[in-house]
């Protein structure tokens, strides 16, 4: 019994110095956002409470824009990533020569500093001497140049593309070790019964990764939901606003227009997304898991 | 077995051409923007400003790479920053974490599967959304401007993945070796640095590679924000900088950005069964 007990202060102890750090870096944070989304908090070193008015502040037609536009994009930009990441580690699971290069060669956009790979998209998205742009015009696809960056648009879906291709290696990696995951045996079986590879496909490797497929949606819209580099370096959240998600109008608000008071009522406002989304995350995680063990 | 394994495997030829176009479309998709960035590192400059558009460099050569460093005058220090942060962000989440993940993973206390899941759940905010306190946070530290200000954010948003990786790794260190140090009248804390830290020394290093890589990549929001000193700054916001001008010089920029992510590419390279056995502990339970 005091063995027991003395093992728990150990174990505590072994706790107490991360504990701390998290508590002093995202805990107290998060209640000083809660906290000053009710001020009128800015640059001066006073601020006083002024109740809702930050939140009525919010609840706008433009607002309402944002909230929609960052729903839309995070949708896309979580489907896009999970089809072509899927489609990644199927292909990436083949049994042909080169295999192991191949992965290798997967991993670099989530590898190198987020921020160098955004300039290089950056540099292909340009109008007048882009890559996209350019190839475009050489087959005849488009009359002349398009400056992606430059209309509402083509910046929302453009954004969306470098959001997919930063995401990508993630999922591929995890479906991939998803797919191997699965029991050796039961393709065997299926082939000894003479199911060709379409059938098996369909009827062993769809249905056992749909776990793996749900989880890694959800991990990824909480990352997307949360993105900010990637508009920030291509667009600033610009043209006139067609690319400014939640994060980013946050960001704009406190940052640039040093309104914490309201910056943290938006801040808040994430929050209670994201944490509506994490409890679908425990949700389903944990109904997978007890589902699999049954 | 192997042999029936095999034989499923064995495709027909128009199953292997399908197979590798799909590898390439793909591939081809994950790497055109590092290509088509070497490439305009090595075009000269005209060349790039001119329409219509050519993929191939003519009169290529590796100039950008040198005239750079007068263009990028501050580059080394840069990228001797982003070195510098990660490393000590590395050494402070590995501190932090070690100890963690070996409670997690041994001990049976009250509030431990919630505790964990606490721990997880810091992965679901970004820093964005913890900015404004984060800034009075670093401001009333009197840290704003230096090389702390970058750091001490950073490294929460580490703790998270490495906890859960280091924790999934010492798991399967068998007890019995646990158990044989207690019966030799080893202490706890004796046993922990002796027994445990050795045997989970590999597992130590794939998290100390994944969060320096994790360092490494993410510098951005809070080195922009916190800091405004260019002696401080990490390579991507130095040379994002570089990349807001009116007129970027994108032949350099791109050579300054190959050379920027280097040590990041050789890590890749020497190091990737480490990273996809780090990155994919978690994954599959």
């Amino acid at each position: 019994m005091n063995a027991k007990r003395s093992a728990v202060i150990f174990a505590w102890m072994l706790l107490l110095p991360a504990v701390l750090y998290i508590s002093a870096i995202v805990i107290y944070p998060l209640f000083d956002t809660v906290n000053l989304s009710f001020t009128n908090a800015s640059l001066r070193k006073t601020y006083k409470y002024v109740g809702w008015l930050n939140y009525d502040k919010i609840f706008n037609e433009t607002f309402a824009a944002v909230i929609i536009r960052t729903f839309v994009w995070t949708f896309f930009s979580v489907l896009i990533k999970m089809i072509v990441g899927t489609f990644g580690a199927l292909m990436l699971n083949t049994a042909v020569p080169g295999r192991a290069l191949f992965r290798i060669l997967t991993m670099p956009p989530w590898i190198v500093p987020m921020a160098i790979g955004i300039f290089m998209w950056g540099w292909m998205y340009n109008g007048q001497f882009g890559m996209i742009s350019g190839m475009l015009q050489k087959w005849g696809l488009v009359d002349g140049p398009v400056a992606f960056l430059a209309y509402g648009s083509t910046a929302f879906w453009a954004t969306i593309v470098t959001d997919v291709w930063i995401g990508v290696p993630m999922v591929t990696l995890y479906m991939l070790a998803a797919i191997q995951a699965i029991p050796q045996d039961l393709y065997e079986a299926a082939w000894t019964d003479g199911a060709g590879r379409m059938y098996r496909f369909r009827r062993i490797t769809l249905p056992l990764l749909v776990p793996s497929l749900i989880t890694m949606s959800m991990i990824s819209l909480i990352s997307t939901f949360n993105s900010f580099d990637i508009i920030w370096i291509l667009t600033q959240g610009g043209p006139s606003g067609s690319t400014t998600t939640m994060i980013i109008d946050t960001y704009k608000t406190a940052i640039g227009s040093y309104k914490y008071g309201e910056g943290a009522a938006r801040a808040v406002l994430i929050c209670i997304f994201l944490s509506i989304f994490c409890f679908f995350y425990f949700r389903v995680t944990n109904r997978l898991s007890t589902e699999t063990a049954r | 077995m192997s042999n029936q394994t095999a034989m499923i495997n064995r495709y027909k030829w128009y199953e292997t051409l399908a197979i590798y176009a799909g590898i390439a479309l793909f591939l081809i998709f994950i790497l055109c923007p590092f290509v088509e960035g070497f490439l305009v590192s090595l075009k000269p400059l005209s060349r790039l400003f001119s329409s219509p558009y050519r993929f191939w460099p003519e009169n290529g050569s590796f100039d950008a790479y040198v005239t750079m460093w007068d263009s990028v005058p501050g580059f080394a220090r840069y990228v001797f920053n982003s070195l510098f942060i990660s490393t000590v962000a590395t050494a402070i989440v590995l501190v932090l974490v070690v100890p963690a993940a070996y409670a997690f993973a041994r001990f049976e206390f009250m509030g431990r599967g919630p505790l964990l899941a606490a721990f997880l759940a810091v992965n679901m905010f970004s820093g964005a959304v913890l900015l404004i306190p984060l800034f009075r946070l670093m401001r009333s530290l009197g840290v704003l401007n230096t090389y702390a200000s970058m750091i001490i954010p950073g490294v929460a948003f580490l703790i998270p993945t490495a906890i859960w990786l280091l924790r999934t790794y010492m798991v399967r260190i068998p007890k019995e070796l646990e158990e044989a140090a207690y019966v030799d009248g080893a202490g706890r804390f004796y046993t922990f640095r002796r027994v445990i830290l050795p045997l989970a020394m590999p597992g130590i290093t794939v998290v100390a590679i994944t969060t320096f890589i994790g360092a490494y990549a993410q510098q951005f929001i809070f080195a922009l924000t916190f800091n405004s000193k260019t002696e401080y700054m990490p390579l991507p916001i130095g040379l994002f900088s570089y990349f807001g001008r009116q007129e970027v010089i994108w032949n350099e920029l791109m050579a300054a950005s190959f050379v920027g992510i280097a040590p990041a590419m050789i890590v890749i390279f020497f190091l990737q069964r480490y990273l996809v056995s780090g990155l994919t502990a978690g994954a599959v339970k």
